[in-house]
């Protein structure tokens, strides 16, 4: 039964090798891969109603027991994050049908799509820190060469800095790796735990677990976000989707094991994460005022729902942990969809500067009133699905008294709202630009995947209740790390 | 042994910062290689350097080397190689497509 954790890894792996043989055939490779992707999705969900009722999966590769061998933990805060990665993917697969030309189609596109998509999934579900960077760099690579396809000049330029700043991120990865396993003598992320509650976290540890942090800040976005903006605004639409969508949620996600699960032992790295998150959002608001680049203004939008993600950590309380879960789903989500919308304006209009455009919504209802969707449920308005995860984060703020953190974190919505609102009203209300006769036709299959990802907002936020008892799970995983090391090194700890 | 090789990864990361620092992209290139050696060394320093006989199971031996830092190093060596790949070829691109040297100038508008 536990062996199909490894499936959300492996299917993709292995189609994604297929798929290079079956480079001339598009039709082909392009059902395969979203074949595969639901595959992996239908598997998530099974894993995640699995570990709700009968409690956290675990894989032993090669029935290595932990601490010796490489394995797979499943708990519900993964899990959950794969079944939506896999779901979020599917969808934005049905949107690079539509736009991606033949050239890249063949340049082996859907094969790298899968390799990421199999680095994510990994990330999330092992349970070894140099496994977590193996999985990094399958992404990491992966992304690398989706980024620069099609070789335009922008991409090139900013796959370059893209390219560099990852390299020297992993760097920071396998130090703190090395010292990890010089202090510790262990690699298993329970085993450290248990060791680290042991020795007690001292200075050294302290060093480690900043180390640590700088790592995956780097790839989350978290402060040190200067990359971002570029590099998420160069390449095509539906990969810039998935970036946004998945490749910062990694990063999250590695913060909150890490911190949940390992270091924590002392406050004062809480206090770090709660102003880097602070920095974070009120930087990441500048920007997405500043800019008048659609795409640009996106991007932002991105970093500032990092530093939201991340304040829940900094409160660290079951209640913001619940809130968390639910913002993460809510984000890959709105953010895919948010990211797929500014594509397309750019495409059907040919001009990515929100004051060259305007009064689309005559020529594009759909994409206008979906557009005004996504910008409420990302500013965080009640029906919608980025309420909710808004509410429990606040009151975990309220419960720890941290009111700073709480003032900004709903400043920055503010910010959020009126960065999108901008783009709304100049480019989608006034006179109309474009005259019917030399319109782009809006395409059916363009629409599909922007409407299935508008389904998935608002069901998200109406049925918030049937996903409450999996976002408990891994609120509860998340604030009891002993459950997670239990599951791992049994009952006996050692 | 092990202050020696400490010493070593240190000056390693120092060339490699260097390397880094500069404008022209083969010197950066270089540099994250060099950064890459650097920290392999580091990862089989911390596992302490050869004690013992070979982890395999005999009878006679008393002490084993750990093999888990061999084993990191390889994987690391493996992809560090995969990624300097990448950005060379990325480089020679960059090159052609900008008809130049492959050097990092900057917007225009800075």
């Amino acid at each position: 039964m536990n062996n199909l954790l490894v499936l959300p890894m492996i299917l993709p792996i292995l189609m994604g090798v297929i798929l290079v043989f079956l480079r001339p055939y598009i039709r082909v490779q392009r059902v395969l891969s979203v074949l595969t992707t639901i595959a992996s999705a239908a598997v998530a969900a099974y894993c995640l109603q699995h570990i709700h009722l009968n409690g956290i999966m675990r894989l032993d590769f090669g029935d290595w027991l932990p601490p010796h061998g490489i394995l797979f933990v499943g708990d519900s805060f993964a899990m959950l994050l794969v079944l939506v990665a896999c779901i979020v993917s599917s969808i934005i697969l049905l949107y690079a049908f539509a736009t991606t030309g033949f050239e890249t189609e063949t340049m082996f596109f859907y094969p790298f799509f899968l390799f990421l998509m199999a680095g994510v999934n990994g990330s999330f579900l092992t349970g070894d820190l140099f496994n977590l960077f193996v999985c990094f760099e399958v992404m990491l690579l992966a992304s690398y060469v989706l980024l620069t396809l099609g070789g335009r000049k922008t991409q090139l330029k900013e796959g370059i800095t893209y390219v560099l700043i990852n390299v020297l991120a992993s760097w920071f990865f396998l130090l703190g790796i090395a010292y990890i396993y010089g202090v510790l003598g262990t690699l298993n992320m329970a085993h450290i735990a248990v060791r680290v509650a042991e020795t007690g976290q001292g200075p050294l540890l302290t060093l480690i677990a900043i180390i640590f942090m700088i790592v995956f800040s780097l790839k989350a976005g978290l402060l040190l976000y200067f990359w971002l903006p570029g590099s998420y605004s160069a390449p095509p639409t539906a990969v810039a989707a998935l970036f946004g969508a998945l490749l910062t949620k990694v990063g999250i996600y590695a913060l909150y094991r890490m911190f949940t699960l390992i270091f924590i032992h002392d406050p004062i790295i809480y206090k770090i994460i709660g102003v880097l998150a602070i920095v974070t959002m009120v930087a990441g608001s500048l920007g997405a005022i500043a800019y008048s680049d659609i795409r640009q203004i996106v991007s932002y939008n991105v970093i500032i729902s990092v530093g939201f993600v991340l304040t829940g950590l900094a409160i660290a309380t079951n209640t913001a942990f619940q809130g968390a879960s639910y913002y993460l789903v809510h984000d890959m989500i709105s953010k895919a969809l948010l990211f797929l919308l500014a594509g397309t304006v750019v495409y059907l209009t040919g001009r990515s500067k929100f004051n060259e455009i305007s009064g689309l919504i005559r020529n594009y209802p759909l994409v206008g009133w979906l557009f005004f969707l996504t910008m409420l449920a990302i500013a965080g308005i009640p029906p919608f699905s980025g309420f909710i995860g808004k509410v429990y984060i606040g009151l975990g703020a309220i419960e720890t008294g941290s009111y700073v953190l709480l003032a900004v974190s709903f400043l920055s919505s503010i910010g959020v709202l009126y960065s999108l609102l901008r783009i709304f009203l100049n480019s989608f209300w006034g006179e109309t630009i474009i005259s019917e006769d030399d319109q782009k036709p809006f395409q059916k299959k363009i629409g599909l995947p922007l409407v299935l990802l508008a389904v998935l907002v608002v069901g998200l936020g109406i049925g918030a209740e049937l996903l409450s008892p999996y976002i408990q799970d891994a609120a509860n995983t998340l604030a009891n790390p002993e459950e997670y090391i239990r599951a791992v090194m049994g009952d006996d700890l050692e | 042994m092990e202050t020696l090789i400490t010493l070593l990864v240190g000056v390693l990361v120092a060339v490699g910062v260097y390397l880094l620092l500069s404008k022209e992209m083969l010197r950066i290139i270089l540099g994250t290689a060099i950064l890459s050696h650097a920290i392999h060394l580091l990862l089989l320093t911390m596992g302490g350097l050869k004690k013992g006989d070979v982890p395999l199971l005999t009878e006679t031996a008393a002490e084993y080397t750990d093999a888990l830092p061999q084993a990191l190093i390889l994987t690391a060596i493996v992809i560090s190689f995969a990624v300097t790949a990448f950005l060379l070829v990325l480089s020679y691109r960059v090159y052609q497509e900008s008809g130049r040297g492959p050097g990092l100038r900057g917007r225009q508008d800075e």
